[in-house]
């Protein structure tokens, strides 16, 4: 059996995704107990390769790892032979000499993950390429979204809201969401919204005045580290904060609000709504350990549902 | 592959059986205050589930009930193997784990189906110590076939079924497969 990538939520058939978010589902005792270890992965090898800054998805997927008994590594771009100019392909070919089971890479390159994939027979998990995909965000979104809403997503609304252009979290939670049966739409001022986004089978909104339709609202940052110098996407922040930006006035009772993070309070999420009661932030990073130990688990494990049995038989 | 069926023991025969094994419980740990019983998923479970009932009409007291689910233990999963090799007996779904008492110093009776290798039980004890420090661990199985690869002995047995390994055993419990029987699966004759 060929090994298992997560390089994009594209990769996962429905039944595979709720397999995660179920898997995920029963390591929540196992991470309330005195011992909050399992054995599964013991002896198994996990190399965090991360060549662009990231906290909480490095730390979640390390003490993932670490919870499943898993030994693991990080490998920065900084300070490492990245520096000295060795290829994206030559570090690969020289981590794989230690014959890792799992890669978890996130690279500012589109692709890098998927070339990556390439030069190793350990399986690659993509944890952020540019403005491609995060499929483990993707995943954690839907788990926050069950625990808070219950299983049966189908129908909801949701609203993705701010700079979607530059946003690998968009683009993997527009699929996502829609692979679970909901209804997306994203907002944000024309300059930070994709041309041709519909195709995607979203619908476009360029101000909020019917935001209250939508039972989760998810709010992005302005990624501005993304953005070409020069280019004015925006005309300021103070201007995209009163246009876009989630306020109480703005909040239907009920409505959940998530945020992947890092939140700028005053710009995209007043303080108000990041410290309220209906909005999901911190639950998402605390969803994140239980979703990433099940990616790992599934990597390893396998996403067959059937048993060892059947397919034997057949 | 077809299989000719056997049924080894009857929902009756199988009934009796359950409740001799909860007085038998009782008696080896007459006195002990803080028995409990925990059964591993899935007819585990179910069966530790009958076997509390019959033991909350003939016990002086209270003996709580627990469920384990040991898909995290397993050792199929951490041997290194080809990629998404399913464990031999998997159960892919992960069930909950509640053990409702305090595990350390509690004398845990713990409830399998059939006994094979033992390597279930020995991952059912590896959860077990995640959650304390148990006084006591006894095993019950409705079944025990034979083929032991580990050194571990049930205390409380249904049936001692001796089998070749080709064979299977099937415990089907009214809960999930609508009869309760004990069913011995052979090869056909042609194989």
């Amino acid at each position: 059996m060929a090994k298992r990538d997560l390089l994009s939520i594209d990769d996962l058939t429905r039944a595979e995704a709720e397999l995660v978010l179920d898997t995920a589902e029963s390591f929540l005792p196992v991470l309330q107990r005195d011992i909050k270890k399992v054995p599964t992965l013991r002896g198994r090898t996990i190399i965090n390769m991360f060549y662009e800054s990231s906290t909480r998805t490095l730390t979640s997927f390390e003490l993932a790892a670490k919870r499943l008994s898993a030994d693991t590594m990080n490998v920065r771009a900084s300070g490492s032979a990245v520096d000295k100019g060795e290829s994206l392909k030559d570090t690969i070919l020289t981590l794989s000499a230690y014959q890792p089971d799992i890669i978890v890479m996130r690279h500012p390159q589109i692709g890098a993950c998927r070339l990556a994939s390439r030069y190793t027979t350990a399986s690659v998990i993509n944890a952020g390429d540019g403005k491609f995909q995060h499929p483990s965000q993707a995943l954690l979104d839907l788990f926050t979204m069950r625990q808070a809403l219950g299983k049966a997503l189908d129908g909801l609304k949701v609203w993705i809201v701010g700079d979607i252009l530059h946003s690998r979290v968009a683009r993997s939670d527009i699929a996502a969401f829609q692979l679970l049966g909901m209804d997306v739409t994203v907002a944000g001022p024309p300059p930070l919204i994709p041309r041709d986004v519909e195709t995607l089978g979203v619908s476009v909104e360029h101000d909020l005045d019917r935001l209250k339709e939508a039972d989760v609202v998810y709010l992005l940052r302005m990624q501005m580290e993304r953005m070409q110098e020069g280019a004015n996407f925006i005309p300021s922040l103070r201007e995209y904060s009163a246009l876009y930006g989630m306020t109480l006035e703005r909040l239907r009772p009920g409505q959940k609000v998530m945020h992947p993070g890092p939140i700028n309070r005053g710009i995209e999420i007043s303080s108000a709504i990041a410290d309220h009661p209906d909005t999901l932030i911190l639950e998402q990073v605390e969803s994140g350990l239980a979703v990433r130990m099940a990616i790992l688990y599934r990597t390893i494990v396998g996403y067959d549902e059937r048993s060892a049995s059947e397919r034997g038989a057949a | 592959m077809p299989r000719a069926a056997k049924v080894v023991m009857t929902g009756e025969q199988l009934q009796r059986t359950v409740t001799r094994i909860a007085h038998e419980i009782l008696e080896k740990n007459t006195g002990d205050e803080r028995l409990a019983i925990v059964g591993i998923h899935t007819r585990g479970a179910l069966l530790a589930q009958r076997l509390h009932a019959i033991l909350q009409g003939i016990a002086t007291r209270e003996v709580p009930l627990g469920e384990l689910d040991i898909s995290f233990y397993r050792d199929d999963v951490a041997a290194r193997g080809a990629y998404g090799v399913v464990p031999a007996t998997p159960n892919p779904v992960v069930k909950s784990t509640d053990l409702p008492f305090a595990v350390d110093g509690a004398t845990v009776v713990l409830v399998d189906d059939v006994l094979y290798t033992g390597r279930t039980i020995r991952a059912a004890i590896d959860a077990l110590f995640d959650y304390g420090r148990p006084g006591r661990v006894q095993l019950a199985a409705l079944v025990d076939r034979g083929h032991r690869e580990l050194p571990i002995r049930p205390d409380y047995i249904g049936k001692n079924l001796p089998t070749a390994q080709r064979e299977r055993i099937e415990v089907h419990l009214t809960e999930v497969d609508g009869v309760d029987e004990v069913v011995l699966k052979s090869p056909a004759e042609e194989e």
